[in-house]
């Protein structure tokens, strides 16, 4: 098993001082630019078409910079943000609720359990207002009211109603507003669009990140992309669990190659479980579906009374149903923050009252909505979301309550990046999900597109020119060594994992991992069960490099050879991730640790020993890495336990 | 359950392929089409054969990866896509034939994938609302009434599968367009490049060698996302009134 | 193999190749350019011709009040206009128009076609199941057969070349003769009942392309076509149908 070394201690040397509300604009001021006439003469690489890159990409691109843009879909347009249902935060204060920047600050930094820095998630709560007008004047068709103008609802974990949607589509309409920004660039000649191809390692040179390697995943060509800047935008790692709320495809790869290269990874064990899933219904089960938090704006949450009870739900009585989170937590009821959501559902389970096969599931009733605004509003705000649940379950919403489940759903840890979004490593900026964010140690609800559209739009734009701006020199020429040494090392892994010639497939090691991640590094997490995992994981890892089969060869489409290059990443992140785990004895967020919780079950924080950033770097597979923590400062949300009862 | 999937099997662009059968074990009703396939794969795999390729990600029905024509029916018997089509709509025993989109203007990739690019050029040739970053009035300055924005919403929602185009007997690409024309049309954002729109994204499509719209419907069949067949009438209203516009005989 | 890093390229906005404001083109270039124009003008000759096929029907049942009325109106055809016009020329005019239309209405109709059928070179193991109307899958023989009906209807009973009894001025007892023959009343109504499921589909069809159909209208539009198809061909048929009868003699 391995162990870890502590490293000096890293600071965000970016950030500015002063008052909060002034530091973005300091910042932007300060920054450097780069004359329009010169921009056309740089060149970034964009990996990852999200919210995040594929906004980045746009702007910069209308900003005049060449860019080169990837995607391992067959079209930006199918980026995993395509997915994101619920909604979209901004402090527009359109109710007149009392929201206010300050406030979706305070929300978010309290709602990260206090493990993330106020300046960057002041700047996030500062540029959603200018979102929303982006995404709007781009024809993001939100929700409306009668009167025309633009429509709000509430989400976990905050008592004002500041998100907007579209539906349940509110991931799909912001994305298609960004993809249409960038087609329209790419016609326009300034993007250089690379559908279906994968990065798969990133070329560092003179102390600076110069490009990437990346596979055509169609004609398997493995090919070099030189650039004066790289920027990864390429998304969550969830799928280390094998069974999450993320798309199949969705991969830790591009992050896990720049960590391999140097770059920081930072806070892994911060994952997010989302309360409200479908319950998995077999081992055939290839993902979990998230049904959008939304619900629980008008569903109620509840168990039966009695653990065992297996009548069907209309049959019991009002008396005998717990309603336990709005007994739990009077003031924000089912709407409490998903963390403490999760564990909840998990508890009553654990305690014998979970509904469904093998008592995995809680209900979620839309019965009293349903007599409450009537059945036409409850349409027209859930629709879709219950008919994907029909769809999967065959049961009707309408008439039987839902049941949910946990699944890990977000990944609130990434490679780190300072104020500027740019990595330990010159000249690799980290946006979206990717990064170790503006979330702490639990996203809030709605805040994740938020975040991966600030900045693609607004921050990245401003601080990677001031970064191009001193290093207007271009990147190395391709005969450079570390060129042909990362090309060469990507085509020597492919080659080795076509020639292991094993019994198992890539896929049976990647449930295998995901099943014990899951047990031991799951929702609740003690040093026991996260010791195994650390023995476990090496040995796992070995027998996929001695057994894994991959059919087919390298020149052509082949997605077995897909998976099996992403599932050797996840085996070598999986462990990271619980060594994370293992180091932070304290409860916070989305992660829990058993050891550290009060007598009544609750999270408890250790703010003496933890109040840091962990940036892991890296020394070798099975090597004992280096753990770098980035103090946190608190002056103006003071550190509370967080109590939402 | 037990099934007989008799898929496409094409090994690369050129090559020619043919239907291959496969007899598959222990399905369960709830299974999703597409993780039939994975299980499929799985004894493929460990028969040491190839498996089959097919083109999927979110698996929730919103990414548009998935697709492929079962029975004859694009996506299937359901008005869903094929990642959100469950088995529990066939009965043990049945025979499945699966085929990729057929068409010009997407050549198959390799067994049931194929390059819908040509989408993707369509867009580019406008299927955009023209605003640069950071130049955005305050979001409520513009009300959009409700309706508009509803009937701009439903056209919003396709995912670009395709479907509509391997549904048509003519391989047309007119409903995929016309969501995009209408959707964007519809709102007052979109109004100033309402011509330019509507003829680019035409033009292109015919020069993607999609074929022509004969009013068949079998496209809105297909259709996982429900786009009416009315925005086919508004594309084409559109269309001709940007062209007499152009050719100086309407007033607008 | 990296890519080229200074490639030329103002970095603003290049108009994509699909854009290019030109001057304003004449309209049947604008029209004739895409598809969507093709199936504007196949509309239009279309609905030209529905029109033409109503008011000939009409003219048609006045076979019923004797060969007075009838052969007074087929004179009266050649009397439009006069004095104004010379005896048949608004015949030969609309005889003009017609023939114009039918080119176009084919021309456009074949081009569409064989568009259509290259966009989907290799077919459908399975065939598809068509949901779609048997008049939609028909439209494209239903239009061939009017077609041929169509020159050899002109050769009967206009110019006469392929019927033996065929009196230059004398349309009533032509069409009487005509329709003592079995087989004839058989090619007839054949081509009858073709042309009401072209009629049916087309209408709709037509109504689409140029846009009118609306969600509000579509009940409307579906209606109209139905009855036209139906009034049309019904009224056509009632001749050979009325002479085989006996009710016209
Ligand atoms: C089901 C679901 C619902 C959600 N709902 C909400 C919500 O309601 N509100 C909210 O705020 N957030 C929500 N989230 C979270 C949010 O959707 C994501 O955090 C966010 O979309 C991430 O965007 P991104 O641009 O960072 O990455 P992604 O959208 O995941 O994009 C990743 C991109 O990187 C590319 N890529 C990845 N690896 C490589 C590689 N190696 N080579 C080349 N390209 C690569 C992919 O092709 C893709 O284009 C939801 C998430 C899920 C799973
Ligand atoms: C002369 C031989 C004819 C041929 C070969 C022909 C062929 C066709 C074809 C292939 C179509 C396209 C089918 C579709 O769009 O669904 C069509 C459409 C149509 N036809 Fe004909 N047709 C002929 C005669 C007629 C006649 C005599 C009429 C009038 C009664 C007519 C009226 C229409 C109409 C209204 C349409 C609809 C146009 C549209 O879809 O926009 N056609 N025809
Ligand atoms: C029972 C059905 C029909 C009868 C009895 C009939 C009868 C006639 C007669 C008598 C004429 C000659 C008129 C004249 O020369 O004064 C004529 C001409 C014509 N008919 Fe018909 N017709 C029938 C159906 C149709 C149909 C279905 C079509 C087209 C689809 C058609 C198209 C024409 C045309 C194009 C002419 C030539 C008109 C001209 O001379 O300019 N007819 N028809
Ligand atoms: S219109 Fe419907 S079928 Fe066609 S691409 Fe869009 S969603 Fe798919
Ligand atoms: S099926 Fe094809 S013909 Fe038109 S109506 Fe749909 S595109
Ligand atoms: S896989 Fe995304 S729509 Fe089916």
């Amino acid at each position: 098993m391995i162990g870890h070394t502590t490293g000096v201690d890293i600071a965000d040397t970016k950030a500015p001082r002063g008052p909060i509300g002034g530091r973005w604009s300091d910042r932007r001021f300060a920054a450097k630019l780069v004359n329009p006439a010169n921009r056309r003469k740089h060149r970034i690489i964009i990996v990852g078409t999200g919210l995040a890159g594929a906004s980045a990409g746009a702007t910069l691109a209308e900003q005049g910079y060449h860019v080169t843009q990837f995607c391992f879909q067959d079209s930006p347009r199918r980026a995993h943000s395509v997915a994101a249902q619920g909604g979209i935060n901004a402090a527009k204060n359109y109710r007149n609720d009392g929201d206010s920047v300050h406030r979706l600050f305070y929300d978010t930094v309290k709602g990260g359990d206090f493990r993330s820095r106020e300046s960057n998630v002041h700047r996030l709560a500062e540029i959603s207002v200018q979102i929303i007008d982006q995404c709007v004047a781009q024809g993001v068709p939100f929700a409306r009211e009668y009167g025309g103008r633009l429509d709000n609802r509430s989400f976990g974990g905050v008592q004002v109603s500041r998100t907007f949607y579209a539906r349940g589509q509110t991931g799909q309409q912001l994305l298609l507003g960004a993809y249409q920004a960038l087609s329209r660039q790419i016609a326009a000649g300034n993007i250089e669009m690379h559908p279906r191809t994968e990065m798969l390692d990133l070329i560092v040179a003179e102390g600076r990140v110069q490009g990437i390697v990346a596979r055509d995943l169609v004609t398997g060509k493995v090919s070099t992309y030189l650039a004066d800047a790289v920027v990864l935008a390429s998304g969550g790692y969830s799928n280390v669990f094998y069974l999450s709320t993320n798309a199949k495809g969705s991969n830790a790869t591009a992050i896990w190659r720049a960590h391999k290269r140097g770059a920081y990874l930072a806070n892994p064990c911060f994952t997010q479980i989302h309360p409200t899933c479908i319950p998995p219904s077999g081992d055939h089960q290839s993902k979990l579906t998230l049904m959008s938090e939304s619900l629980r704006n008008d569903g109620r949450i509840w168990v039966p009374e009695q653990p065992g009870d297996h009548r069907p739900p209309d049959r019991i009585p009002e008396c005998e149903r717990d309603y336990f989170l709005e007994r739990m937590y009077p003031s924000f009821g089912n709407l409490v923050p998903r963390d403490i959501a999760s564990r909840a559902v998990k508890n009553q389970c654990d305690g014998g009252r979970g509904v469904g096969p093998g008592g995995f599931g809680v209900y979620l009733d839309f019965r009293d909505a349903i007599q409450r605004m009537g059945r036409a509003a409850v349409v027209e705000r859930y629709d879709n979301v219950f008919d994907i649940y029909r769809r999967i379950t065959d049961e009707d919403p309408y008439q039987v309550p839902m049941r949910i489940y946990p699944a890990v759903h977000y990944t609130m840890g990434g490679l780190w990046v300072d104020y500027d979004l740019q990595s330990n490593l010159p000249g690799l900026f980290v946006i979206g999900e990717a990064n170790f964010s503006d979330h702490g140690a639990n996203r809030l609800g709605a805040s994740a597109l938020l975040q991966g559209l600030a900045d693609g739009y607004f921050v990245l734009p401003t601080s990677i020119a001031d970064y191009v701006a001193r290093h207007l020199g271009g990147p190395v020429e391709t005969d450079h060594p570390a060129v042909g040494e990362a090309h060469q090392g990507v085509a020597d892994r492919l080659t080795r994992l076509l020639s292991i010639q094993g019994k198992r497939s890539a896929d049976s090691f990647h449930r295998e991992l995901g099943k014990l991640m899951w047990d031991k590094c799951g929702m609740a997490r003690n040093e026991a069960g996260l010791q195994e995992a650390l023995d476990r994981i090496p040995e796992l890892r070995e027998e996929f490099w001695q057994n894994v089969t991959v059919p087919g060869g390298g020149a052509e489409l082949n997605q077995q050879l897909e998976v099996a290059n992403r599932v050797a990443d996840f085996l070598e992140l999986g462990e990271l991730l619980v060594l994370d785990a293992m180091v932070r004895v304290e409860s916070c967020g989305g992660h829990f640790r058993e050891e550290s919780q009060t007598p009544d079950g609750e999270a408890r924080r250790d703010d003496e020993h933890f109040s840091h950033v962990s940036a892991w770097e890296f020394t070798g597979v099975g090597e004992d890495p280096v753990l770098h923590k980035e103090p946190l400062e608190f002056s103006h949300v003071h550190p509370t336990p967080r109590s939402y009862t | 359950m037990k099934l007989t999937l008799r898929i496409w099997r094409q090994p690369g662009p050129d090559a020619p392929g043919h239907m291959v059968a496969y007899a598959v074990d222990d399905i369960r009703p709830d299974m999703s089409f597409v993780e039939t396939l994975d299980l499929l794969n799985q004894d493929l795999i460990a028969r040491g054969e190839d498996p089959v390729a097919f083109d999927n990600d979110c698996r929730e029905g919103i990414c548009g990866s998935c697709g492929v024509v079962i029975n004859g029916r694009a996506h299937g018997p359901e008005p869903t896509t094929t990642c959100q089509l469950h088995m529990r709509t066939f009965t043990d025993g049945d025979v499945i034939d699966i085929e990729p989109w057929r068409a010009k203007a997407f050549p198959v990739i390799k067994d049931l994938v194929v390059n819908r690019s040509a989408f993707d050029r369509i867009i580019q040739s406008g299927g955009y609302i023209t605003a640069p970053t950071g130049s955005a009035p305050e979001a409520n300055s513009t009300p959009v009434p409700k309706p508009v924005a509803d009937l701009a919403f439903l056209n919003a929602t396709c995912i670009g599968c395709g479907a509509c185009v391997a549904a048509c007997p003519n391989g047309s690409a007119m409903l995929f367009t016309a969501a995009k024309v209408a959707h964007l049309n519809f709102l007052p954002q979109g109004r100033p490049e309402r011509e330019s729109r509507v003829r680019r994204m035409v033009e292109t499509m015919d020069e993607e060698s999609f074929g022509g719209c004969t009013n068949t419907g079998e496209c809105v069949v297909a259709c996982p996302k429900g786009i009416p067949l009315e925005s086919i009438a508004n594309l084409n209203r559109e269309y001709l009134r940007s062209r007499r516009r152009r050719a100086g005989i309407a007033p607008g | 193999m990296a890519l080229d890093l200074r490639p030329a390229s103002t970095g603003q906005d290049r108009p994509s190749p699909a854009a290019g404001v030109a001057a304003a083109k004449p309209i049947v270039e604008i029209a004739w350019s895409s598809t969507i124009g093709k199936k504007a003008v196949m509309a239009v000759t279309g609905l030209l011709m529905v029109l033409f096929l109503f008011v000939h029907m009409l003219g048609n049942l006045k076979i019923f009040f004797g060969p007075n009325d009838f052969n007074g109106y087929a004179h009266w055809l050649r009397t439009i206009g006069e004095p104004v016009l010379h005896n048949s020329w608004y015949l030969w005019f609309q005889r003009f128009i017609l023939v114009v239309a039918v080119v176009l209405h084919v021309t456009s109709a074949a081009q569409l076609s064989r568009r259509d059928r290259a966009a989907r070179p290799i077919r459908y193991q399975h065939h598809p199941r068509w949901q779609a109307s048997f008049a939609t899958s028909t439209m494209r023989w239903g239009g061939i057969i009017i077609a041929l009906f169509v020159i050899w209807h002109v050769l009967d009973l206009t110019v006469g070349a392929l019927n033996p009894h065929f009196i230059a001025g004398q349309p009533y007892q032509n069409v009487v003769a005509d329709f003592q023959v079995w087989w004839i009343n058989v090619i007839y109504i054949a081509a009858l009942v073709a042309l009401g499921f072209h009629i049916n589909h087309g209408f709709r069809s037509a109504a689409r392309t140029l846009g009118i159909e609306r969600p509000d209208r579509a009940r409307a539009v579906r209606f109209v076509g139905t009855a036209l198809a139906l009034g049309i061909s019904l009224g056509f048929i009632a001749v050979p149908v009325g002479v085989m009868t006996g009710v016209a003699h």
